[in-house]
């Protein structure tokens, strides 16, 4: 491969990011900012991760991506073909193979390890910013630890809904200090960002920031003692590999109402398949 | 300029760059791994790897400073030419390089500020070894505990007590080295 430098992305653009991530992660969860470029895909479709994952490749990487766990969508197949051509970094589809991956609201069901790396791709980094508009302000917020507001937003959920009505995008505190967004994942994710043995960084392309989560570092998902925070999934088994443990998708297969409820992570389902003995293209 | 000044980058930077961060990245995630790291080869006394993570981070764009004990001419000339970074003072520095104790007090270099704690110097200390441990390390990065040898004590103990300000740190003995972030609570073993 000549016809791109290495991983797309100019040198002096990757030693601006590189030095971003490690700030990152010398202050867990909290938000670096950092000179986003434009990348050759619109904002929305994982530019901030793209150029995260551009910054930490290595030809030896085996790149994974996933667009909500599927490893077949637009997004995740372009982007895996994106960083074939400027990186020809090997490509899978399998969690346990991959030494990288990028992705899009998910974290995959098979266990993470020590050797791996998960980028996220982010959109609004800022989790206090549906409530307070102004940068200058929920900057401060962070620096003061003045979290009351997402508190206060909580509860108005319970007095509204009778329980946290917030499915995804759940908010966390890092290791007691900084209030995070953990991308737009569902709340059933959360607990698997709390001491995982993988790398956890996180771009968000058009609101330019970066932040991180080392390995083993304690994440809270924030809650209140008489209401405690719960992960939920949808109350079935997946209808192609029965899975009962996994996150599901809600399928509608005919238009009188009829749907199934399969696994959200393709590669899981799959395996899951072809363990018992079932095609797994089926 | 000698023509000395000249040699010893990366030959394939792009590449090199990739592999070297890897490592840089990995050691400051996991304090107390250490990692070894090829590539640079710096004049005397910068180390492999201290040559190797300012190859890797270093640029135009990044303010250095040079501690007493690595201000020498051929370094001066060495860095010019392979990375551009401009040479201040301690306190407009992004990144300082130099030995533990020439590098001393640390309160001279930028902590950040509460509004932007990633606006602080990353410190690049040539050590003479990381083993055998003297410390305890515990924090992010750490499963339970880990152990290194580090060059100081009670700087360090004052830099973990400022977070989220603070500095971050690698330690770089010959084409070794380790990773000290801000969150490290180390005690003597």
């Amino acid at each position: 491969m000549t016809d791109y430098t290495f991983a797309y992305l100019d040198e002096q653009t990757k030693r601006m990011i590189r030095r971003a991530l490690l700030k990152a992660v010398a202050i867990p969860g909290y938000q670096v900012p950092f000179a986003s470029r434009e990348m050759p895909m619109p904002y929305g479709w994982g530019t901030g991760g793209v150029q995260v994952t551009a910054a930490c490749l290595t030809p030896e990487d085996v790149l994974k991506v996933i667009d909500q766990g599927a490893d077949d969508t637009t997004n995740a197949v372009s982007i895996r073909k994106f960083f074939q051509r400027t990186a020809g970094v090997e490509t899978t589809e399998h969690t346990a193979e991959a030494t990288l991956i990028q992705t899009r609201h998910r974290i995959p069901e098979t266990p993470l390890t020590e050797a791996q790396i998960l980028v996220y791709q982010v959109p609004i980094p800022e989790p206090l910013r549906f409530l307070e508009p102004r940068e200058v302000e929920t900057r401060r917020m962070h620096a003061l630890e003045d979290y009351g507001l997402m508190h206060v937003k909580l509860y108005e959920d319970i007095a509204r809904h009778g329980a946290i009505a917030t499915a995804y995008a759940y908010p966390v505190k890092v290791e007691g200090r900084y209030v995070m967004d953990p991308s737009p994942i569902p709340k059933f994710d959360n607990p698997k960002l709390s001491d995982s043995p993988a790398l956890q960084l996180f771009g968000a392309g058009r609101e330019q920031r970066i932040y991180a989560l080392p390995p083993y570092t304690t994440v809270v998902s924030l809650d209140f003692e008489d209401h405690p925070f719960a992960p939920t999934k949808a109350d079935h088994a997946c209808a192609i590999c029965g899975a009962d443990g996994s996150y599901l998708d809600e399928v509608i297969i005919d238009d009188a109402g009829g749907r199934m409820f399969v696994c959200s992570d393709t590669d899981f389902c799959a395996s899951r398949r072809t363990a018992t003995g079932e095609p797994a293209d089926a | 300029m000698e023509a000395l000044s000249l040699q010893g980058g990366f030959a394939d930077p792009a590449r090199d760059a990739a592999r070297a961060f890897r490592a840089v990245l990995n050691a400051l995630a996991r304090p107390g791994v250490i990692e070894a790291v090829t590539g640079a080869q710096p004049p005397a006394p910068m180390s492999v790897a201290a040559g190797v993570v300012l190859l890797t981070l270093a640029d135009p764009t990044t303010p250095l400073w040079l501690a007493p004990s690595h201000d020498l001419p051929a370094l001066r000339d060495w860095i010019a030419f392979h990375t551009g970074a401009p040479l201040v003072g301690p306190q407009q520095a992004a990144f300082a390089l130099g030995r533990w104790d020439a590098l001393q007090p640390l309160d001279r270099f930028a902590p950040g500020t509460p509004d932007y704690p990633d606006r602080s110097a990353t410190l690049i200390v040539d050590v003479p070894a990381l083993e055998p441990a003297t410390h305890r390390l515990t924090g992010p990065g750490i499963r339970d505990a880990a152990t290194l040898r580090l060059p100081g004590d009670e700087a360090l103990r004052l830099n973990a007590g400022r977070f989220p300000l603070g500095l971050d740190l690698f330690l770089c003995a010959g084409d070794r080295l380790a990773g000290l972030p801000r969150t490290v609570k180390a005690e003597a073993l």
